[in-house]
This record gives structure tokens, C-alpha cells and sequence, in this order.
């Protein structure tokens, strides 16, 4: 039964598990099914809601307790944290999910817990959870599961048959990085429970061969999330691991948690004026330049450039870097090339390599289809000799890169770029 | 100028292009009956919608472009914006002259039937993400809608799949119609007296005598949530009305007061 007392917990649940940033409720189309309720739908999900932060909302992400056995420096429920703990009952997160479903207001849920007592404990109380959902309250829509490090491997096996994505972070890419901030873990407790869902969808696929109607084991893959700002880690670090992570055949999303400095009196944490969003943004176009336009993680990040440009989007800092890559001829340049240019797009790129087959294309045709010219104009020729209407050409040939750069950085995204470099002291004044 | 005048429906315009290839002319401007006419025109012709001739060129449509391309075109009507009928009517010409064209995108009228049709999908999978249901006292799932496209029609099949196991019924404010689901198939409804129904066409919200029982504490428990799952410290309004525009707030059960 739901009363006031569970809007309390749901409220201190919700505000733990909100630092976990993985929303997706992507990766597995599943169409309804006759006496159950839901389906999912793929694609791209569907996002239900957006918070007052603008980030989101598409299942319900709650922790089934906030309380915890470990003391991770990054994390909001360490143990020696002083907050408002609470354990949401089996039947309240059931019902919860089951009435809000129901109203269309989310897409599934999105379970994870604190670590109670050991691993395998907690783990199968979250098994419980979704074993009922999908057998007693016949719940056909998405579930997304965090699978605990240390957790047995029979747990994580029933677990994956009713999850539709299942989830260990990493957190902190470079493991004495992590060791530093959280002892009691490793990378090894990370990797072994990410291997075993793996071996658990790969064998899964190798039964559905034989029997069609094997039930599928975490049929959305599996996503992990890094944390970025809190450690001394470089983009390169980072995106190297995510590339890494991106060639195991089970790994869907690799998620970027700007570090919100949540305990700042733990001297092994930067103090941090506001969370590094610009950083976390420019690292989440990467990760799109990785895993849909044909990058590999050394054109974006090498030993030079350890770090992304803050400034600039990663494809205009590489294409920056390249200039003998252009000019490209909008009118025969392969599809992977088009995907380089800045200010193209994968849309704009199909939308160009299926209009050329008609008649050859003008800039102001390429205006029309959206593509960014403001940028693209430097990097491409078509059909006519001026590139935007009288001028003559000027592209990153003529004007050289570091002539060109300061054209492309707008001056909010530069000041913005200082600020956040630049710590501002408040000195108050007068004390109380 | 040549000037076509049709009565705004889909088989109006189709009528027209049969016109234009009878009569062998192409007509500068196809314009509503009621709007006014350009100050020089040679020709006006009123299109006299045909049911037939409208089917003939709509067979023909279907010989000449792909399953996708009709949809795009069955899509972009459901805008029910005016200024789409001229590019629409110019595209339809084209593909009977220059074939299967529907993916020239430097073409204007293929491009802009295109965006048109691409404001739809977006919209209707807005209605997917925005639409609250509240519960009646009788176990029935109701909401209150009102796009700006009239995207109902797309969007129910998904609910119907989605919540096969409980009746609901989503209501058009704007259009004066909307769909129910008793538990087998879907059937349109209309109200004869808008006035009498058991909500607030304003709001969406059901009257108190027959709401659930538990339905406010529901909606509290969700207002809850949404306040509690915002980081404070990255605060970014301008993002949120992006991605969910104010338009669509006022059905919305986490954007309403208690």
C-alpha cells in the first residue's frame, strides 16, 4: 500500500540513484504480449519527461536502499556520509512502478541499491524485484538492472533473464586512480561481473540458434558510466577505455558523469566551482564520433593532445589538425568522408549522398537540407565557384588552420571556456 | 497565372492533379476556395473534388513511389497546415513527369513536404513521451491531449500494443475527437455535448467524483520524483523547454500543481 511515508523514501531514493546519468531505454524492440502489459519500443527510445537540469527522464531510476557497506570518496552514500537513509519495501517499488507505468509516465525502471551486508545478499533481493515484475505483475516493459560487483554468478544469470540491460560502472578509468579514492574496489571487481554478462549474451545467442524460442538474456546489452573531473584522468584515458569498452560485443553505451563535487570535505577530491559540463559534453561528441562516424579514438585524442579543446568540437579540432583531408567535394566524396566534415551530419550526410544522384548540389541546396554552413563552408566545394554567393572561396587550405580557428570559436564558448578554468574566490564579507 | 482553387481536402488536391494533366498545363498556384486570389490571374479553374479521378491518381502515386515515400506523403497531410497543399500538389505533378523523385531532397517541394512530414513523426512521438494518463473510478485511463498536428491517428497503435491489458481513451481538445480502447479493438468517439464530459478540457484533469481513488497520492508520488531527480547544480531550463516545449505543459501531471 502507498502512502506518505513512501513519498519520503521515494524522494531519498530517487535524489541517491540521480548521480547514475545512464537514462537510455534503447536497444531491444519487443512488441506487447497478450496478458501482459508494455512493450519497448528500440530505436531511440522513448524519453518521458525532462527534468528542471534538462537531462532525461525515461525510466524510473530508483535505488531499492541507500544504504551501504563501502565508503567510495566520489560517491553520495558512502558509508561516513551524514544523509537521510531509506529502504524502499519490495511490494512499495513494485506498485510504484507497476501506477506509474500505467500513466505512460516512464518507460521502465531503472533499478540499482546500495550494498547491504555482502554482494550476493543485495543482489538477490534486486532479482527478486524483477523476477516479480515480469512473472506476478506480468510487466513487459523495460528494465534496466545494476548488476553489483562480487555478486555469484547464478544470481547474475537468473537476474539477466528478465533485465533487458544490465550495468557495472567503472567510474574512475585508471585503477590506481580508483584505489586511491575507493580501496575497498578494483578494476577486477569491475570487469568480472561485465565478463560474465557478456559470456551470458553470447552463449545466449549461440542457444538461440538452435531454439528459437530460448528466452534471451539481457537482449539490450549492457552500459557502464565513467566519472569525469574527479580524478586526474585525461580524455585520452578515458576515450581509450570507452574504445576499448566499445569493442566487446555486448557493450551498448559507455555514459559520462560530470563530477558533481558532492563530499567536498574529502581532501582526495577536487573542489570544483560547478561540475565540468563543457568537458562531459565535448567527451559524449566524441564518443559519437566513435561509435557512428567512423573515428578511431587516435585521430581525436594522441599524446599531443591529451585533451579535448574545450572550444571546439572534436570533429572541428581533428579537421583542424587535417587540412591536407580537404577541401571535399560534396558531389563525389564517399559517405565516410562527408561524415568528417564539420557542420555534416549523419542526416544531412544521407540526405546529400541520396540528392547527388539527381543533379549536382549547390551550397544553397545544402542550406536547405540543414547543413551547418557556418562551419562546412570552409572545408568543401560543390557545384559553383563562390561558397556562399559572391564571396570567393576561402577554405582551410587558403586561410590555414590557426587563421581559421578563431573565426569558429563563438565568443560566449570562449569566455565560457575561462570561467570554468579559472576557480572564483568568494571572499565574503563580515562574519556572523 | 493559371490559378486551381480545391476545398482543402486530400481528395481535392488529388482531383486538381488530374486536372492539370487533362487540361495539359501546369498551374502556378493551387489555393484554397476561400483564400484570396493573387491580383493578376489569367485562368482560375475550381477543382470539383472527385472521389474517382482522386483514387486514379493515387494508384498511379502507388506505381510510381516507394511504401515509405506514400507514407512520408499520407504524413505530411496530417499537418493540416495550409501552406503544405502548394508543394504538395507541385510534388505530386513532378513524380507523374520525372517518376520516383521522393529522394531528391534539393528538389523545394520534395524537401519541403519532406520537413513537413518530419514535424509530424516529431510531434507524434512527442505525444508518446508526454501523454499522462490519470484513472477513472472504473478502471479507465484517460487523457486529454491537444497537438498542434493531428498526429492521434499514428499514435495509437503504439498505446494500443503498450496497454493492451487496461482500457483507455485519449481525447483530441483541439480536434473535438478521440480514440477508445475497450480491451479488443479501438474505436473513434466524439461527444455530442463537449460541455457535459467527466473532465476539464483545460487541464486534462478528471473531475474529483470520478477519479481513483489513489490517483492524487500517484501524482504527488511522481511530482515527487521529477522535483527529487534534478541535480541542482546543473540547472539548464533552456534545455528542458527544448526538449519538452511549454506547449505541451498543460496536460503534463509534473508540471500542473497538486
Amino acid at each position: 500500500m502507498l502512502t506518505e511515508k513512501t513519498m519520503e523514501k521515494l524522494r531519498i531514493l530517487a535524489e541517491s540513484a540521480k548521480y547514475d546519468v545512464s537514462c537510455s531505454s534503447s536497444g531491444t524492440v519487443r512488441s506487447g504480449r497478450q496478458g501482459m502489459v508494455g512493450n519497448t519500443v528500440g530505436g531511440v527510445g522513448i524519453c518521458h519527461s525532462f527534468a528542471d537540469d534538462g537531462r532525461c527522464i525515461s525510466l524510473l531510476k530508483v535505488m531499492l536502499t541507500n544504504f551501504c557497506m563501502y565508503d567510495c570518496a566520489y560517491c553520495i552514500n558512502r558509508r561516513s556520509n551524514d544523509i537521510k537513509r531509506a529502504t524502499l519495501s519490495v511490494t512499495e517499488l513494485e506498485e510504484i512502478t507497476m501506477e506509474f507505468y500505467r500513466r505512460n509516465y516512464i518507460e521502465g525502471l531503472f533499478l540499482s541499491s546500495g550494498v547491504v551486508r555482502n554482494p550476493d545478499y543485495t543482489m538477490e533481493r534486486l532479482t527478486a524485484i524483477v523476477r516479480d515484475l515480469r512473472t506476478l505483475h506480468r510487466f513487459n516493459g523495460y528494465i534496466h538492472l545494476k548488476s553489483i560487483p562480487g555478486a555469484s554468478r547464478e544470481l547474475l544469470n537468473e537476474a539477466g533473464r528478465y533485465a533487458d540491460r544490465m550495468s557495472v560502472n567503472i567510474e574512475i578509468p585508471r585503477e590506481e586512480s580508483l584505489k586511491l579514492l575507493a580501496p575497498e574496489k578494483d578494476h577486477q571487481s569491475v570487469f568480472q561481473p561485465m565478463r560474465l554478462i557478456q559470456q551470458g549474451v553470447l552463449e545466449n545467442k549461440e542457444e538461440r540458434k538452435h531454439f528459437r524460442y530460448a528466452p534471451r538474456f539481457v537482449p539490450a546489452g549492457q552500459s557502464t558510466q565513467m566519472i569525469v573531473g574527479a580524478t586526474k584522468e585525461t580524455d585520452r584515458d578515458i576515450l581509450t577505455m570507452s574504445s576499448m569498452l566499445y569493442g566487446q560485443p555486448s557493450m551498448r553505451r559507455v555514459y559520462y558523469s560530470g563530477y558533481v563535487s558532492v563530499n567536498t570535505y574529502d581532501s582526495r577530491l577536487p573542489i570544483l566551482k560547478q561540475p565540468p559540463l563543457v568537458r562531459e559534453n565535448r567527451l559524449y561528441q566524441a564518443d559519437w564520433l566513435l561509435r557512428f562516424y567512423h573515428f578511431k579514438v587516435e585521430e581525436i585524442v594522441d599524446e599531443e593532445h591529451a585533451n579535448l579543446d574545450l572550444g571546439l568540437d572534436p570533429k572541428l579540432a581533428w579537421a583542424l589538425r587535417h587540412p591536407e583531408a580537404f577541401p571535399v567535394d560534396i558531389n563525389t566524396a564517399e559517405y565516410e568522408q562527408l561524415l568528417r566534415v564539420p557542420g555534416l551530419g549523419t542526416k544531412s550526410a544521407w540526405l546529400i549522398v541520396n540528392s547527388r544522384r539527381f543533379n549536382r548540389l549547390t551550397s544553397y541546396d545544402l542550406k536547405k537540407m540543414g547543413v551547418v554552413m557556418k562551419k562546412a563552408k570552409y572545408f568543401i566545394t560543390c557545384n559553383e565557384l563562390t561558397s556562399q554567393f559572391s564571396q570567393p572561396i576561402v577554405g582551410i587550405n587558403e586561410l590555414r588552420p590557426e587563421r581559421l580557428r578563431p573565426l569558429l570559436v563563438s565568443k560566449s564558448e570562449q569566455r565560457r571556456a575561462a570561467e570554468e578554468l579559472q576557480l572564483k574566490l568568494d571572499f565574503k564579507e563580515g562574519c556572523d | 497565372m493559371t490559378v486551381y482553387t480545391f476545398d482543402g481536402t486530400m481528395d481535392g488536391l488529388l482531383t486538381a492533379v488530374f486536372y492539370a494533366f487533362a487540361f495539359k498545363e501546369q498551374p502556378e498556384k493551387l489555393l484554397n476556395e476561400e483564400d484570396a486570389l493573387p491580383l493578376f490571374c489569367d485562368r482560375v479553374y475550381k477543382v470539383p473534388t472527385e472521389e474517382e479521378k482522386a483514387r486514379r491518381v493515387w494508384v498511379g502515386l502507388e506505381k510510381r513511389l516507394t511504401k515509405e515515400a506514400m507514407r512520408l506523403i499520407s504524413v505530411s497531410w496530417l499537418s493540416e497546415l495550409r501552406e503544405l497543399s502548394q508543394p504538395l500538389f507541385q510534388y505530386i505533378c513532378k513524380v507523374f513527369r520525372q517518376g520516383d523523385i521522393s529522394r531528391n531532397y534539393a528538389d523545394p517541394d520534395v524537401l519541403a513536404v519532406t520537413n513537413i512530414a518530419r514535424r509530424v513523426l516529431h510531434e507524434q512521438l512527442r505525444m508518446k513521451q508526454f501523454i499522462r494518463f490519470q484513472k477513472a473510478k472504473d478502471g479507465t485511463y484517460l487523457t486529454v491531449i491537444a497537438p498542434d498536428h493531428n498526429v492521434l491517428p499514428l499514435i495509437i497503435s503504439h498505446f494500443k500494443d503498450r496497454f493492451r491489458d487496461q482500457p483507455w481513451l485519449i481525447y483530441d481538445a483541439k480536434r473535438h475527437y478521440g480514440f477508445y480502447y475497450g480491451g479488443e479493438s479501438v474505436v473513434r468517439v466524439t461527444f455530442e455535448n463537449e460541455a457535459d464530459v467527466p473532465f476539464n478540457l483545460e487541464d486534462g484533469k478528471l473531475n474529483d467524483d470520478v477519479l481513483s481513488a489513489d490517483d492524487h497520492l500517484l501524482q504527488d508520488l511522481w511530482r515527487t520524483y521529477f522535483k527529487a531527480i534534478c541535480i541542482r547544480e546543473r540547472m539548464n531550463p533552456r534545455k528542458q523547454l527544448n526538449d519538452m516545449p511549454r506547449r505541451y505543459w498543460k496536460y503534463m501531471t509534473e508540471k500542473q500543481n497538486g
